[in-house]
């Protein structure tokens, strides 16, 4: 089947045959969710149509929700027929904010061939709403915004019964503001105490905890509270509990953990989440009640919390090695605590190494500070500054072409005479890469001013031929 | 009344002043520059472990910090084991460590976006331990976060050493507030090392050795790191420079 040929999906209502689903295609000549199947068929000739199967797709969102358990958040559930929602507080830190993990989820998501449209807002109603009714990929509402960017939003999005959103498109209400704008009391008389309830989760005045998805393959502990606790002493006592209980039933399996939650449930019936990711398996349990008591200032008890359960979302296997006690030799120390401390905490942690290129910007590449240890240096005997800026600046110049360092530099507005130069350092494009670069020359030049600074300086080109670079001269690091 | 505790607490007392006095007994745990005239300077006869060492640049250096950043990486490199770098302003460019003696694998980066972040992180490095050095870029750098910096430090025996860089020229008059740190230094580019041909020579650092606990200020001409981290005297003086002082730490 070619691309381009339109594909709709047709479901079945007792004899009634119609369009639950249609691609790009199919939606560019015309054909709409809702419409009869055969109608569509009379419009258009190649049409490729497909059965239902509500139970394959059920199953398939229910795959996606796990993989955004494991990759995302602690808390997700499947969202109706055809989406997924997650609590992402206490998860989003670790993506580097709710833009970037949504934006991260969209893209994961195109990567597997799937189009997504995601979106952040303080409540699950207004999310789901935004999500379904925006043509943009990614939405985040600020915080406390939510009224202003669903009153405009047509009513079908408020999760009710589809009979209840014809009769209210009866009475002439279009939009979730002019629903919340009708009086309570006979919208309740006439169509039941769901009308309010939607409206109110929508709005963030009632509660709408998400019952996370769990697999039995989940290792988990929990604790109930008879007295609801508070005090941080008290939860990172009953955080070292759970954390000795979990360990002993991965133990059990034989398993370490990559990824751990702890899911708070206050009394007022919201939960929140902790996140702890390892970079490798782990089954320690000083390791990881550190890690989970190290954020336990972000926990906000409220009134107090009844219930703590801790998740091992993420496992692996984890056997017992026997280390080999050499006394000759040091020991190698593990730095993989300390990463896992500081990368919860939310910093970039990385190593650089080196890759086989002589631009310099492009001679080093950043990989997981964990990574195996390769012992490759960079091939380059010439000086390296130890500071190179972002993007090199254009400094003005008096210099001899084609192949004499500059005797004058200006940059950032200071003159300096130069009174000692090295090079050029020739560095040709990587045309092989990069077809543009097909000509492309940089030639370096380490140059000193009369009070010893040192700068590193190269002009785009070779100083005859044009066609090699614009012949200006930028600035490109700093020595020490 | 037994004289056996008033003995010991006598011990405990010498032990608080030895340690306050930049103590003799710790001699064993220092690194040395390997450079006489440097090391005599110094307690101990070389940098103390377990202690944070404070370096700036001078100059244009207040801003850029590359001198100073070079400096903290050769004796980085010259410790063993692996480097903990926390910095915000990702310009460190790792091929400069790398001649500098420090091996890429030897360093990892932490990343923060608030200087708060590169305090709390360097200070979980340092009381980490098994870390032979953890450097952190700073702009300010607190008496209170100073000491909690030398205290973790001081528990586990690792290297600290801040490099300290401005947004301005002006604001490095900040390098005058106390902090806890052990050893104060300031690091200026001088003119590199004449050669015979024209070119460029081994880089010249005027190391002002600022201020440090026990012990005279000094200053002293160096020749930048080689390519194990050693740095090596390199005066400049008018009637041709003395060159066998230097010239055998090169090579060896």
């Amino acid at each position: 089947m070619s691309v381009d040929q339109p594909l709709v999906v047709i479901s079945r209502s007792g004899s009634k045959r119609w369009i639950s689903a249609a691609d790009t295609a199919a939606r560019k000549l015309g054909l709409k969710v809702g419409m009869a199947a055969s109608k569509a068929q009379a419009m258009i000739g190649n049409l490729h149509m497909v059965d239902a199967d509500p139970v394959a797709d059920a199953a398939a969102v229910e795959r996606l929700a796990l993989w955004a358990l494991r990759q995302y958040s602690p808390v997700v559930a499947v969202d109706g027929t055809d989406g997924i929602v997650m609590d992402t507080e206490g998860a989003d830190h670790l993506q580097g904010g709710e833009e970037l993990l949504i934006s991260g989820v969209v893209n994961g998501l195109r990567g597997k061939g799937l189009t997504a449209r995601a979106a952040v807002a303080d409540t699950w109603g207004a999310a789901h709403a935004l999500a379904r009714l925006t043509t943009n990929e990614t939405t985040v509402v600020p915080r406390g915004d939510v009224t202003k960017a669903v009153i405009g939003l047509p009513i079908h999005c408020l999760r009710l019964a589809a009979d209840t959103i014809q009769a209210l498109r009866i009475l002439g209400i279009d939009t979730v503001g002019e629903l919340s704008a009708l009086p309570r009391a006979p919208l309740t008389l006439r169509f039941g105490p769901e009308v309010g309830r939607r409206l109110d989760q929508l709005f963030g005045r009632l509660a709408e905890p998400i019952d996370p998805l769990r697999t039995p393959d989940l290792v988990e502990v929990a604790r109930n509270f008879q007295e609801p606790i508070g005090a941080p002493d008290t939860i990172a006592k009953y955080v070292r509990r759970l954390v000795a209980q979990l360990t002993a039933k991965l133990e059990e399996r034989g398993l370490g953990v990559r990824r751990s939650d702890l899911i708070i449930h206050r009394v007022d019936n919201t939960c929140q989440c902790l996140r702890a990711g390892l970079a490798k398996p782990v089954r320690d349990p000083a390791r990881l009640t550190k890690l989970l008591c190290d954020r336990i200032e972000k926990i906000d008890p409220g009134f107090g919390i009844e219930r703590m359960v801790l998740v091992a979302v993420m496992a692996e296997p984890l056997e017992i090695k026997q280390v080999a006690n050499a006394l000759v030799e040091e020991a190698v120390v593990d730095v993989t605590p300390l990463v896992d401390i500081l990368g919860n905490r939310g910093q970039r942690l990385y190593r650089i190494t080196p890759v086989a290129s002589d631009v310099p910007e492009r001679s080093l590449r950043r990989i997981g500070p964990t990574a195996v240890e390769t012992g490759a240096e960079w091939a380059a005997r010439w000086p390296r500054p130890s500071r190179l800026l972002a993007y090199p600046e254009e400094i003005e110049t008096m210099a001899v072409l084609p192949d004499q360092p500059p005797v004058v530099v200006t940059w950032r507005g200071k003159r300096r005479r130069i009174v000692r130069a090295d090079g050029p350092e020739r560095i040709f494009g990587e045309w092989w890469l990069r077809p543009r670069e097909m000509q492309a020359v940089r030639d370096y030049f380490v140059v000193e001013d009369e009070h010893g600074d040192r700068l590193w300086v190269f002009r785009a080109g070779d100083g005859v031929d044009a066609g090699t670079g614009s012949h200006k001269w930028f600035l490109h690091g700093i020595f020490g | 009344m037994s004289h056996a505790p008033a003995s010991r607490l006598v011990e405990e007392l010498r032990d608080r002043i030895a340690h306050l006095e930049g103590s003799v007994s710790r001699k064993a745990l220092v690194l040395p520059f390997g450079v006489p005239d440097v090391d005599e300077r110094l307690p101990g006869g070389g940098l103390a472990y377990g202690a944070l060492h404070e370096i700036a640049g001078g100059g244009a250096g207040t801003i850029d910090g590359a001198a100073a950043a070079l400096f903290a990486a050769g004796i980085a490199a010259r410790a063993k084991g692996k480097v903990l770098w926390c910095l915000t302003r990702p310009d460190l460019f790792a091929p400069a460590l790398s001649q500098a003696g420090l091996h890429p694998d030897r360093v990892i980066y932490c990343e923060a976006d608030k200087e708060e972040d590169v305090l709390a992180s360097m200070e979980e490095g340092l009381s980490f331990g098994g870390l032979a050095a953890v450097v952190g870029e700073l702009v300010r750098l607190p008496m209170t976060a100073s000491r909690r910096l030398q205290l973790a430090a001081e528990k586990t025996g690792t290297l600290g050493l801040v490099v300290r860089r401005w947004r301005r020229q002006t604001e490095a008059s900040d390098y005058g507030q106390p902090t806890a740190s052990t050893t104060r230094w300031r690091i200026s580019t001088l003119p590199s090392e004449p050669l015979p041909v024209a070119g460029v020579g081994r880089a010249r650092w005027l190391a002002e050795l600022m201020r440090i606990k026990a012990g005279q200020c000094a200053e002293f001409e160096l020749g930048a790191c080689d390519a194990e981290g050693r740095v090596c005297l390199l005066p400049l003086s008018s009637n041709g420079s003395d060159t066998s002082t230097w010239r055998g730490s090169r090579v060896g």
